[in-house]
């Protein structure tokens, strides 16, 4: 038998259960507290990064134009030319397609598998459409094999057969620039290499900005927490200001300051110092310093919230023990502001690697960044695959460096304030 | 003036003032002279310069004018990293990014000491504050009181000439306190290093020091040896700061040769010492200590009574506190200890209580009497 005061410790079972309740009760008004959010962060974030993500191995176009086409071709052996019937299936889908004005966009979609595509698709769709119906299951075939020598190449057959796969990795390797070859496999792609040049510059790029944004924000990070409060107050206001003015109308002064006959060239030659004016503006050097702007108070505001932290009797206590004030600070006072300006470092570093408007309006050709050319693919060549393609390799390549980060200075040791 | 205290005084504050804004003196002519391996602690108010002193000594503040001596040398112009003084402070700035072994070999390193030297040296001052075994963590992995004795060994592993302490027991609780307090007194007859001790904690100065200099305003109201501060306060001041003391205000009507005679406010005659009030007719404060008032009258002719009505009484644990109110309506502690000799008294009872001409003194009078 349990001893008195035992019983008098223990739960009771109906005790138990009422805690029980009240616990639960506290949680679902937490939840519903949260709720908003989430869902907020469900559709804006998630959802939108997911689709992205599927949207770049999911491609139904083609199959959905030529589905018994496709059906047949997948029994070919893919030497020589396909089959009868897959030629005469192929005729008659475009025979369709044509009727229902929609060749144009098969035209575009083989123009991507098989340059030069875009114009034979519709000149061949608009031949067999003043053939009638019997006459197209007779002479449809030849029709097709006579209006352009492309049709007889068994490589455009295979390359119509990939791009009739649902779900595809292809875009993944035109964004890595290779391709696949019948005869050698995977191979680095013949024609043009422009996205791996991309992703490293724009990785270079944003490695100077964050490297200006630390040399120019560490000192008056240093300052401001030097400074006795309500000072430092007033000039973070001044750090802050920019980011109260639009964005656009910061990149566009600097599109008057740099331009060739802008207040900076004028002054340059103005004064004598150069004969000829210099070309700053759509240069990448446009790019690093509008973008360096730019980006200057998110490297400030977490070095300045870290060293205000610090206590200045830990520099005075260098000084006792013996140090100089420059090794002092170098040994003591630089190692504890390391949260900070690895808080700056990432937050500059990341923002700036998939920055897209101020490189897009002074950076040029020569000042373009990756998000530059996933743009050019969402709205100019209507390649959203490619786009979503060269996006999640982007999100990809930020969480390499975000791990490798992680592994070598420890994301724990990240501080905002 | 540095020539005159050369062989006794290894540190010398001569005339040292301090201004911040041009205007106001924190400091104002702060003259100390101590000796080596003096304890040597600046008690006052907040805000009563005594920390500036000792940043001033450290070399973090600038002397406005005067001159810091040590060994007859000034210092004034000597920047902080060449006064070879160690120093404690109160949130003890042990560098976090450091092991124990890192942060003591630190002053050592820049000292360019052999490596060997070092770690013996580490391991010795290591044992010293107890902490063998312990070399290798971080400063966050200790608690208050462990980390209160590296900044200890730290400032101390060096040997500097002088040891600064400011407030270094002020964030620990009251019996790490006193545990500290002992630790320190421990290391510093054994190591017999010179300290400049800063505290606002009068317990704490009594128990530690060889000398206090009490500060308040700028000024050194007195610098003396503990008993002497509590039991000859020069003024008022210290005696209200440094423990408890009944004001008993009178004029004095009397002088002879170390005594004067008072006539209380109510009426009553009493005899006191002298102190730094002794002209017949001046205003005066008598002060006398509550542990000194007594409720007997064992003590004949020569004791001084007064009237004085019962209020009420509070049980502290090793002594009773009795709080009285005299005719003329100054309030009147008593600490009695608490062994069987403390009285019952009834509501508004009217009791005689009595004290020793030599336990109270003439003391300075505000111009504003402070009567509740």
């Amino acid at each position: 038998m349990p001893s008195r005061s035992a019983l008098l410790h223990a739960l009771t079972a109906g005790e138990a259960r009422q805690a029980a309740v009240v616990r639960r009760r506290k949680r679902l008004l937490a939840l519903a507290f949260v709720l908003p959010l989430l869902l907020f962060i469900l559709l804006s974030f998630v959802v939108p990064i997911g689709s992205m993500l599927w949207r770049s191995l999911y491609h139904p176009a083609v199959a959905e134009m030529i589905p018994h086409t496709l059906v047949e071709l997948r029994q070919w052996d893919g030497q020589g030319l396909p089959g009868e019937p897959a030629l005469q299936r192929f005729v008659e889908e475009l025979y369709a397609l044509n009727r229902e004005r929609q060749s144009g966009r098969l035209a575009e979609e083989f123009n991507r598998a098989y340059a030069g595509m875009s114009s034979v698709v519709k000149s061949t769709a608009r031949r067999l459409g003043r053939l009638d119906e019997p006459a197209l299951a007779t002479e449809g075939v030849a029709t097709l094999l006579d209006s352009h020598a492309n049709w007889r190449k068994p490589e455009l057959w295979r390359a119509i057969e990939r791009a009739g796969r649902v779900y595809t990795y292809d875009y993944y390797l035109t964004a890595l620039d290779l391709e696949v070859d019948a005869e050698q496999g995977l191979r680095v792609r013949q024609d043009t290499q422009i996205y791996l040049q991309l992703y490293a510059k724009t990785l270079k790029l944003a490695l100077v900005i964050t490297l200006l944004c630390a040399l120019l924000g560490y000192p008056l990070a240093y300052y401001l927490a030097s400074l006795p409060e309500h000072r430092a107050n007033l000039l973070l206001v001044l750090v802050l200001l920019p980011f109260w003015t639009s964005l656009l109308v910061r990149t566009t002064a600097w599109i008057a300051l740099l331009q060739t006959n802008g207040v900076i060239n004028t002054l340059l030659t103005g004064s004598g110092l150069l004969d000829q004016p210099l070309e700053m503006l759509y240069t990448s050097f446009a790019t690093v310093v509008a973008m360096t702007h730019i980006l200057l108070p998110f490297m400030i505001l977490p070095l300045y919230s870290v060293m205000r932290g610090i206590d200045p009797s830990y520099l005075r206590a260098a000084l006792s023990l013996g140090a100089r004030p420059l090794p002092a600070f170098a040994r003591i006072y630089f190692p504890m502001t390391l949260p900070g300006l690895s808080a700056g470092t990432l937050l500059v570093f990341i923002i700036s690697v998939g920055y897209y408007i101020t490189p897009a309006l002074v950076g040029g050709t020569d000042g373009q960044m990756i998000s530059n050319i996933i743009a050019f693919h969402m709205q100019r060549s209507n390649n959203w695959e490619l786009a979503a393609a060269l996006g999640s390799l982007l999100l990809a390549l930020i969480l390499l460096l975000y791990w490798l980060y992680d592994r070598l200075v420890g994301a724990g040791n990240i501080r905002l304030g | 003036m540095a020539s005159h205290g050369a062989d006794t005084a290894f540190l010398t504050f001569s005339n040292v003032k301090k201004t911040y804004d041009q205007q106001t003196l924190v400091v104002k002519d702060f003259s100390l002279e101590v000796a080596r391996g003096e304890f040597i602690t600046l008690l006052g108010p907040s805000g009563s310069g005594k920390t500036t002193c000792l940043m001033m000594l450290a070399g973090f503040e600038d002397v406005t004018s005067g001159e810091i001596l040590i060994n007859g040398r000034n210092i004034t112009s000597i920047p902080p990293y060449r006064r070879n003084i160690g120093m404690v402070f109160q949130q003890y700035a042990l560098f976090p990014h450091m092991t124990l072994r890192e942060n003591l070999a630190y002053p050592l390193k820049l000292r360019k000491r052999p490596a060997a030297e070092i770690r013996a040296r580490v391991d010795e001052y290591l044992a010293l504050v107890e902490l063998q075994g312990f070399a290798g963590r971080y400063p966050a992995q200790l608690s208050g009181g462990q980390r209160q004795r590296v900044a200890l060994a730290r400032a101390l592993i060096f040997a500097p000439d002088i040891v600064l302490m400011d407030e270094p027991l002020g964030a620990l609780d009251k019996k790490l306190r006193e545990q500290m307090q002992f630790e320190i007194k421990r290391l510093h007859a054994q190591l017999e290093f010179t300290v400049i001790y800063v505290t606002h904690d009068q317990t704490e100065a009594l128990t530690m020091s060889d000398r206090i200099a009490v500060f308040n305003e700028g000024v050194v109201q007195q610098c003396a040896p503990p008993n002497v501060l509590y039991e000859r306060p020069a003024n008022l001041f210290v005696a209200d700061f440094i423990g408890e003391s009944n004001k008993l205000g009178g004029v004095i009507e009397a002088v002879e040769a170390d005594s004067v005679s008072v006539r209380l406010d109510d009426g009553t005659r009493v005899r006191t010492l002298k102190a730094n009030r002794t002209t017949p007719g001046a205003a005066t404060t008598v002060s006398v200590r509550p542990e000194k008032l007594t409720f007997t009258d064992r003590l004949g002719a020569v004791g001084n009574r007064i009237q004085a009505r019962f209020v009420d009484r509070h049980y502290v644990g090793e002594f009773i506190r009795y709080h009285f109110t005299t005719a003329g309506g100054t309030p009147l502690v008593v600490k009695s200890l608490n062994d069987g000799s403390a009285p019952h008294l009834r509501a508004r009872e009217e009791v005689t209580l009595a004290w020793l001409p030599e336990d109270s003194q003439a003391l300075d009078r505000p111009a504003v009497a402070t009567t509740p």
